[in-house]
């Protein structure tokens, strides 16, 4: 199925002798584009550098602890690659409520029925592969949003862990307003092991995700990985316009 | 009513210049400094001497023990000595009916007046059963003490987080004071607390007859307000990146940072690198091994001591969160992996189904 002449909202036939009509629709908009790429940037430093705080490696020598800094860098960029996670984050939670129909908010949460329905239909092209093809929605399908909103859960509980183990170094407000998890968790050791144990659930989340855009790309035909690099997808004009 | 602190000095053969160092000690501990010697030597000498009760419970006494190695010696010979410390099981004379009367006297003659010094957990299960003194139990005992107390102070992680008695499962259901009294209480907390640190908290009160200032955990800020890390001379090291990597290896033949050894420095909150032990002599990390975080809640099971990360539960002690997520990541790409196999295997009849319906469609 080649895609190669076809304009948006001008449906013409494909050559060949399959003669489906696809139609190309501007699903992820810059700034949600613009999200995905600084948070997965951010995400990497974010889990390397986590890990490396964790289980320090004897990366440089030096004589004298005066010669070099590289663990103080080390969580330098730690910290700069977190409040630029926390902002993008922040940004993004703003363009769910005035961004397009597959940016809203609403979309992570299975809250209709054709959602849950298609939870069911998704598991069975991903996991079951019963149901190799398919109608499947244009933007995030429901299953897919749905972790979504549960990794944002996972990104808040590691901003309060985070800013609450930083704000013993700092006097900043805003790691400040996060110290009273310290207590409830059985002070900072309790935090900084929840902390780091979180680091494998993200390291999990990308290998599956990378996995299953790829997978969805081969299985769904319509330009899953290029459509968070330039936006447009490819919807079947006959096929279930969700 | 009773003497000043002043005049029971000298009656217990004090000399004046004896007073007037004291004076400066007590002064300098009290983060006066120096030139407030004058205003406490003014007070001591017309204040009436405070009654102090010194409550043990389910403890070790290391508090104690560590009380009386405090840097001023003069310090804590006048506070143990002068001060009305009407009562304390460890030191007193008396004892039986002679030492319950003592403490009832004290709290008649001293309604709200008086201050109460806690060491050691309180034990709730069974009715508090497991630490009962003259009939009582540690709970009955607390509650009547603390009724008309005019300061109250934990002593140590025992009085102020439960300490190893609260340690899982903690049997004897040990409380720290805090969570029984509805009075605010300082917390001073500590394997045991360091002396100087406790007789600054006591001079606190009674030169300047004020809570210090507390942070949100009940600890004086002053002491508690920076992390052991934060003020430790291997820190440099830690920003470094060099850290002893074993037991007597070179690098800790070097003196470089505990943290791979399980150094709880950089997560507990005492003055431990700064005022240090034995009067200024050493501390812990100094002696080339971690801190173990005796300040902190729950320290004895966030074990074990010489791993950076708690073992994971469940998964045995060597398994901490590294290992399971190096497991559990494992697994994933393993599965990943055997979905791309079964995909590509099925790959023609997908290809073909998909033509199929397209030829039909169109």
């Amino acid at each position: 199925m080649s895609t190669a002449n076809i304009q948006p909202g001008n449906a013409v036939p494909t050559n060949g002798t399959h003669g489906v009509e696809y139609r190309r629709v501007y699903v992820w908009q810059l700034p949600v584009r613009f999200y995905h790429w600084i948070n997965a940037v951010a995400l990497v430093l974010l889990c390397v550098t986590g890990y490396l705080i964790g289980a320090p490696i004897r990366a440089f020598y030096a004589a004298e602890a005066y010669q070099q800094y590289w663990f103080g860098t080390v969580r330098f960029i730690h910290f700069v690659s977190a409040f630029v996670y926390v902002f993008n984050f922040a940004a993004r939670i703003y363009w769910g409520f005035v961004g397009n129909k597959y940016a809203q908010w609403t979309t992570f949460l299975p809250f209709k029925k054709w959602q849950r329905e298609e939870i069911v239909d998704v598991i069975k092209t991903d996991v079951l592969q019963t149901k190799m093809h398919g109608a499947i929605s244009t933007g995030h399908n429901s299953l897919a949003a749905f972790i979504y909103f549960l990794t944002f859960l996972v990104f808040c509980f590691q901003t309060i862990t985070g800013f609450a183990l930083y704000s013993s170094m700092s006097t900043s407000w805003l790691p400040r307003m996060f110290t009273w998890i310290v207590p409830l968790m059985g002070g900072e050791f309790g935090v900084r092991f929840w902390h780091h144990l979180f680091l494998w659930f993200f390291v999990c989340f990308t290998i599956v995700h990378v996995y299953l855009a790829f997978y969805h790309d081969y299985i769904e035909g319509r330009g899953t990985i290029s459509s968070i690099v330039g936006g447009w997808k490819f919807d079947r004009v006959k096929g279930d316009d969700k | 009513m009773g003497d000043s602190i002043w005049q029971s000095m000298e009656k217990k053969g004090y000399s004046r210049r004896d007073f007037l160092q004291f004076c400066v000690a007590a002064a300098t501990v009290a983060g006066l400094g120096r030139t407030g010697a004058a205003q406490v030597a003014s007070v001591f000498e017309k204040k009436e001497k405070p009654a102090v009760i010194w409550m043990h419970f389910q403890e070790c006494t290391c508090c104690s023990e560590s009380f009386i190695r405090a840097s001023h010696p003069i310090v804590v010979d006048a506070l143990l000595d002068v001060l009305s410390l009407n009562y304390t099981e460890t030191l007193m004379a008396a004892s039986g009916f002679q030492a319950e009367k003592s403490l009832n006297d004290t709290i008649k003659n001293n309604k709200g007046k008086y201050i109460v010094l806690v060491e050691g957990a309180v034990p709730t299960k069974d009715g508090g059963v497991y630490c009962m003194i003259g009939g009582k139990t540690a709970e009955q005992i607390l509650q009547t003490v603390a009724a008309d107390a005019a300061a109250i102070v934990a002593w140590g992680s025992c009085a102020s987080n439960g300490c190893v008695q609260a340690a899982k499962p903690n049997p004897t259901g040990a409380t720290p004071i805090h969570k029984l009294v509805n009075k605010p209480v300082i917390n001073v907390p500590g394997c045991p607390p360091i002396a100087d640190v406790m007789m600054s908290v006591v001079t606190h009160l009674l030169v300047l007859g004020q809570v210090p200032e507390l942070d949100s955990l009940g600890r004086p800020k002053e002491f508690y307000g920076r992390r052991v890390h934060d003020t430790c001379y291997r820190r440099a090291n830690y920003d470094a990146g060099l850290f002893v990597e074993s037991w007597d290896d070179e690098n800790a033949r070097k003196g470089y940072c505990l943290y791979k050894m399980g150094c709880r420095g950089p997560v507990t909150y005492n003055a431990c690198s700064v005022v240090k032990w034995n009067e200024g002599t050493s501390y812990p990390i100094q002696s080339g091994h971690g801190c173990i975080g005796c300040s902190e809640e729950g320290f004895w099971d966030n074990g074990p001591f010489y791993q950076h990360l708690p073992s994971f539960p469940g998964f045995g002690i060597e398994s901490t969160a590294d290992t399971v997520g190096t497991i559990v990541g494992a697994a994933t790409l393993a599965g990943v992996a055997a979905h791309a196999v079964v995909t590509n295997i099925r790959k023609h009849k997908v290809i073909a189904e998909v033509h199929a319906e397209e030829e039909k469609e169109s």
